[in-house]
């Protein structure tokens, strides 16, 4: 599976040719990169595997990887794997227009099977958090539709897709006040806290949190929960999300580093 | 100098009805800087609750909740259903809420909007996470039959807090449940429903749920009309039982909050859970003699 993630796609769309960036990211907290030439064109860095010291599982990302969409990522949390594409500013249907900012719209495709509630309620939240950084008043009267499809899902999917969502709109260059990145949590019986939880661990879990951290303050944008958990709790796995995000966003900007900085 | 100009009471007002059109958060930042809001509350305060149960008679159970203006109304139907072959010992609990064109203007007949299909996630979240009822409770005869409790909320009349009033409307119209006695005959194998002995339903939980909005990214109010839903910058709901354990965090983006804030909002969720606790005791004493 990494070497299809490795793949370089560089592709003549009309002429132009197209990069699509890969960066590898490691889930390790004391962050050591080293770029690895074997990873055909583009250096990404060795991801190493989920270690007793590290919280996060490995994670990558590739950009620009589609060519009808203004902006596109795929975003890699261990097993699952997320394809976000990003069109907008573009034209609006005059019943949802909005005469003082930019309508955005977010779809959510399972894997499998038609989209349901389940999915519904997940494009609300992406949709709110999206909404609460993308600077909508800049484009009044467009739209920005986020479309998202789970390629798989193997735990922690809302905040993959937050993250897709997110390289998505910097690729598409939509004017933002901050970054966002999903950070998720999952209580078991004994009270023992695990960040990016695994599905079975998901499963096994009597509580998994989900949280939405804006990159200025680290507050809190979106939140959704699931099972039964104490105030105290809650504080500790918010407290431990924030460590968390700090890593993801060393991770986006070392992504956009290596991104403009070849061209 | 001893004239003095009579205020025109008519410019008054007029510039009052104009800036409520054209700039009505303006008219209610001059409210919040005085810390109440327009229609009299606090910033704290809830608007009065009622409720009313056992109204619709040809329900199983049923309640009806009205949260100042927001009127929701909860009918509970019990029908026999196979119970799932991965938990052959466990019924059926399915919610659905209904935004009908009738509450609102915003709501256009047909297929279920966002903001329904949202609000039933939710109460199936809070159903789920809750463990309001076992669901083994429901089940009759492991593997052949079981109890499916289908639960629908419908909105009869919208003024924001949708969530706090659909929960609070299931949780009384599930405490107005009476399921008949029922026992599969060996002879036949069928079912047979002594509808003279019924019971309710055993309740183990009592999830509340409180709301709020978030104003100018800073200022959070309790309970948002909607008007106040729609000028606030984000919502926050907060489902809370009766040991202080949190049954879900909804928070559908919106501005930032920080820890302390969310300290702030638990408080609040406490004491609101008080108060309702105790409407729903007196609801319940008042229904006992049959």
């Amino acid at each position: 599976m990494r070497t299809q993630y490795a793949a370089n796609t560089q592709a003549r769309a009309f002429g132009r040719k197209r990069w699509s960036l890969l960066h590898v990211g490691s889930g390790v907290m004391e962050g050591a990169m080293r770029s690895d030439a074997k990873i055909r064109g583009e250096s990404g860095t060795e991801s190493s595997p989920r270690g007793p010291g590290c919280s996060l599982r490995h994670f990558a990302c590739e950009q620009n990887l589609l060519s009808r969409p203004d902006g596109s990522a795929s975003f890699l949390q261990g097993d699952t794997s997320v394809l976000a594409g990003v069109y907008g500013p573009a034209e609006v249907k005059v019943s949802k227009e909005i005469f003082n900012k930019a309508t955005l719209e977010v779809i959510l495709r399972p894997k499998i099977g038609l989209p349901g509630v389940a999915e519904k309620s997940r494009e609300r939240l992406i949709r709110n958090t999206c909404e609460a950084v993308v600077l909508g008043t800049l484009h009044p009267r467009t739209s920005i539709t986020v479309v998202l499809q789970v390629i798989s899902d193997a735990g922690s999917l809302l905040a993959c897709c937050l993250n897709a969502a997110c390289m998505a709109l910097v690729d598409a260059g939509v004017p933002m006040r901050s970054l966002f990145c999903g950070v998720t949590c999952a209580l078991d019986s004994d009270g023992t806290l695990m960040l990016d939880p695994t599905a079975k661990q998901e499963k096994e879990a009597r509580a998994v949190l989900t949280f939405a951290l804006d990159s200025v303050e680290r507050k809190l944008l979106m939140s959704t929960t699931k099972g039964l958990y104490s105030d105290a709790e809650l504080q500790q796995c918010l407290a431990a999300a924030q460590a968390a995000s700090q890593h993801v966003f060393r991770f986006y900007r070392e992504s956009l580093q290596r991104r403009y900085s070849k061209s | 100098i001893g004239f003095q100009r009579k205020p025109n009471i008519w410019k008054v007002i007029f510039e009052t009805e104009f800036i409520i059109t054209v700039e009505p958060l303006e008219y209610y930042r001059r409210f919040l800087k005085e810390n109440c809001r327009p229609d009299g509350r606090e910033l704290g305060e809830f608007r009065t609750t009622t409720v009313n149960i056992g109204s619709i008679s040809t329900a199983d159970g049923s309640a009806l909740v009205k949260l100042g203006n927001t009127t929701v109304i909860c009918g509970i139907k019990a029908e026999f259903a196979a119970p799932p072959t991965d938990a052959p010992d466990k019924g059926y609990v399915v919610p659905n809420v209904d935004l009908p064109p009738l509450c609102s203007s915003r709501f256009r007949s047909g297929p279920p909007g966002e903001e329904a299909q949202v609000a039933s996630q939710f109460i199936a979240d809070v159903i789920e996470n809750s463990q309001i009822i076992q669901k083994e409770d429901l089940c009759i005869s492991p593997g052949k039959l079981a109890w499916v409790l289908y639960c629908d909320l419908i909105c009869l009349d919208y003024d924001g807090n949708i969530l706090d009033a659909c929960t609070f409307a299931l949780l009384a119209a599930l405490k107005n449940v009476q399921l008949p006695e029922v026992t599969i005959s060996e002879e036949t194998a069928l079912a047979e429903v002594n509808l003279k002995k019924k019971s309710f339903l055993n309740i183990r939980t009592h999830p509340v749920a409180t709301s709020f909005a978030v104003f100018d990214d800073t200022l959070l109010i309790v309970d948002p009309t909607g008007e106040e839903e729609h000028l606030a910058t984000g919502t926050l709901t907060v489902v809370m039982d009766e040991e202080g354990k949190l049954c879900c965090l909804h928070k559908p983006g919106g501005s930032g909050l920080t820890g302390a804030k969310l300290q702030d909002c638990m408080s609040r969720a406490v004491t609101r859970h008080k108060e309702v606790k105790k409407l729903m005791d007196e609801v319940v004493k008042s229904m006992k003699p049959k």
